[in-house]
């Protein structure tokens, strides 16, 4: 489904990233991890077209959708106009189907986006992202600024897309152990470079892994 | 007090053209970040376009749309000069329509030469509680009413609207969205091409036009679009009402000469607010 191949991308003289191969099979859950500043957001970007690669190939077999990082909302709209927004380029402008999978956004649907709790605000995000009806869908950073219990209720929304229609995700984090609780596979990227990718588990057995982002051995 | 509301009526009416050219930056600005220099030459362009129409012997009506149609192509075409390369910055696009603007006057000598032209607009005038109003001056009022209705309708209402509005609000979260942020800024200026050319038309009738007429119009139109922070359209339109009037009054009460020079201090003392405002709101964020 997301098929990443040598990758190459450059803001001017500095490099993003540096050959970075990466895919992610058609209703697979995966994570990449990576400190601040390792390139996570530029690969994001690179993979719903937002930046030009400059080498390398970028393979989607379907319609993408990116929950970008810190929601990214329309705050002078409403939380409906936001949605409608969502669907523009799948042409979907009822956000009926997105209420029944969230329906709190129903209640929130007159309010001003702006003025929403950074929670209401993912839901809104991901709610908007939901509107181009994709196949698959990149999130970048669900769980940052937000409670453990509000990320909670957003991952299992986000579990049941991926078990229940089969979504294609993947899942951004700097938070391990949400990541490895929602994958079976991922990814670490530090400084532009993929410096190991396997699965979960293997990977919080990993020191290195461990210490830098789990803060230690796994308990 | 008849000469006070005479000067009044006139004044909204003047007030009136000046908010149809500040709209048309407030809705270029609102999309795209851009100040368009180049707002009065599309006035310019409409009131010389109808002129020469009007001269041809096509009927009214016709040749005011048409007119206006030149001034929104005028638009796209500013447009895909100031914003059509992605990654141009505000201000390299604010030079472009400098640009633009002297560059129209090339254009317009060589089409209309350099002296000044006029069109027939609705003849006569109407008494109202004493004061004298001329039928083109409650025309003006008339359409920028209906303008302003529809561009609230337009932005607050439709779908189109509110994906322009979305790419004013987060260009990013727009483009994450899929909207083309600048097909969305091209067609800005186009409305804002329009919008210039409904107060080139309108104002054609009243005062001659030639090819710099453009610098007292953006001055005008400037003053009020900044009066609203050139964002706020509402307030853009009270901006341009009072201007209107105070002009207008200035002049009737005998310093004709000088409307210029009105529209200019007021638009300094308006920046000068309006940057304290703006300071004083970043301290307060800091």
């Amino acid at each position: 489904m997301i098929d990443v191949q040598d990758l190459v991308v450059s803001y001017g003289t500095a490099t993003a990233l540096e050959h970075v191969t990466l895919t992610v099979a058609a209703g697979e859950m995966v994570a990449l991890l990576g400190p601040n500043g390792a390139g996570k957001s530029t690969l994001a970007n690179t993979l719903a077209g937002l930046i030009t690669p400059a080498a390398g190939t970028v393979a989607i077999g379907g319609r993408l959708a990116l929950i970008p990082e810190g929601r990214q909302l329309f705050p002078d709209l409403t939380v409906a106009d936001n949605l409608a927004l969502g669907g523009w380029r799948s042409g979907r402008r009822d956000p009926s189907p997105v209420y029944d999978l969230l329906p709190r956004l129903a209640e929130l649907a007159g309010r001003r986006a702006g003025v929403l709790s950074g929670g209401e605000q993912q839901m809104v995000a991901f709610g908007r992202a939901m509107m181009s009806d994709p196949d698959a869908l990149v999130v970048d950073e669900l769980s940052l600024g937000l409670a453990p219990n509000v990320t909670a209720g957003l991952a299992a929304h986000l579990t049941e897309l991926n078990r229940e229609r089969g979504l294609t995700v993947l899942l951004i984090e700097q938070n391990a152990r949400l990541a490895f609780d929602l994958c079976h596979r991922a990814y670490v990227l530090e400084s532009g470079r993929l410096v190991t990718e396997g699965a979960c588990a293997d990977l919080a057995d990993d020191p290195r892994v461990a210490g830098a982002y789990l803060g230690g051995a796994i308990t | 007090m008849s000469a006070f509301l005479t000067y009044l009526l006139n004044g909204l009416a003047v007030g009136c053209a000046i908010a149809l050219i500040a709209s048309g930056l407030v809705v270029i600005h609102r999309v795209t970040g851009v100040v368009n220099f180049a707002q009065g030459t599309f006035a310019v362009v409409a009131g010389l376009c109808v002129s020469s129409l009007l001269g041809l012997g096509l009927p009214h009506g016709v040749s005011e749309l048409a007119a206006v149609a030149v001034a929104a192509l005028a638009g796209l075409l500013a447009g895909v000069a100031a914003v059509g390369r992605r990654g141009t910055t505000p201000l390299s696009s604010l030079i472009v329509t400098l640009g633009v603007g002297v560059l129209a006057y090339a254009v317009e000598i060589v089409l209309w030469g350099d002296q000044p032209r006029s069109a027939p607009g609705l003849a006569g005038s109407l008494s109202l509680a004493g004061a004298r109003i001329q039928t083109q001056h409650l025309l003006v009022i008339a359409v920028t009413a209906a303008t302003f209705a529809l561009l609230a309708l337009f932005f607050g209402r439709t779908y189109l609207g509110k994906a322009l509005t979305a790419c004013a609000s987060n260009p990013y979260a727009a483009r994450v969205v899929g909207i083309d942020v600048r097909r969305m800024g091209l067609l800005a200026f186009a409305l804002g091409g329009l919008l210039g050319g409904l107060a080139g038309v309108l104002v054609t009738p009243l005062r001659p036009i030639s090819f710099d007429t453009d610098v007292t119009l953006i001055v005008n139109g400037f003053a009020a679009a900044v009066f609203g922070a050139l964002t706020r359209p509402v307030v853009t339109l009270v901006g341009a009402l009072l201007l209107g009037v105070a002009e207008t009054m200035a002049a009737g009460y005998g310093y004709g000469s000088h409307q210029l020079e009105v529209a200019l201090g007021l638009m300094i003392v308006v920046m000068i607010v309006q940057a304290s405002r703006r300071s004083a709101l970043s301290q307060e964020v800091t």
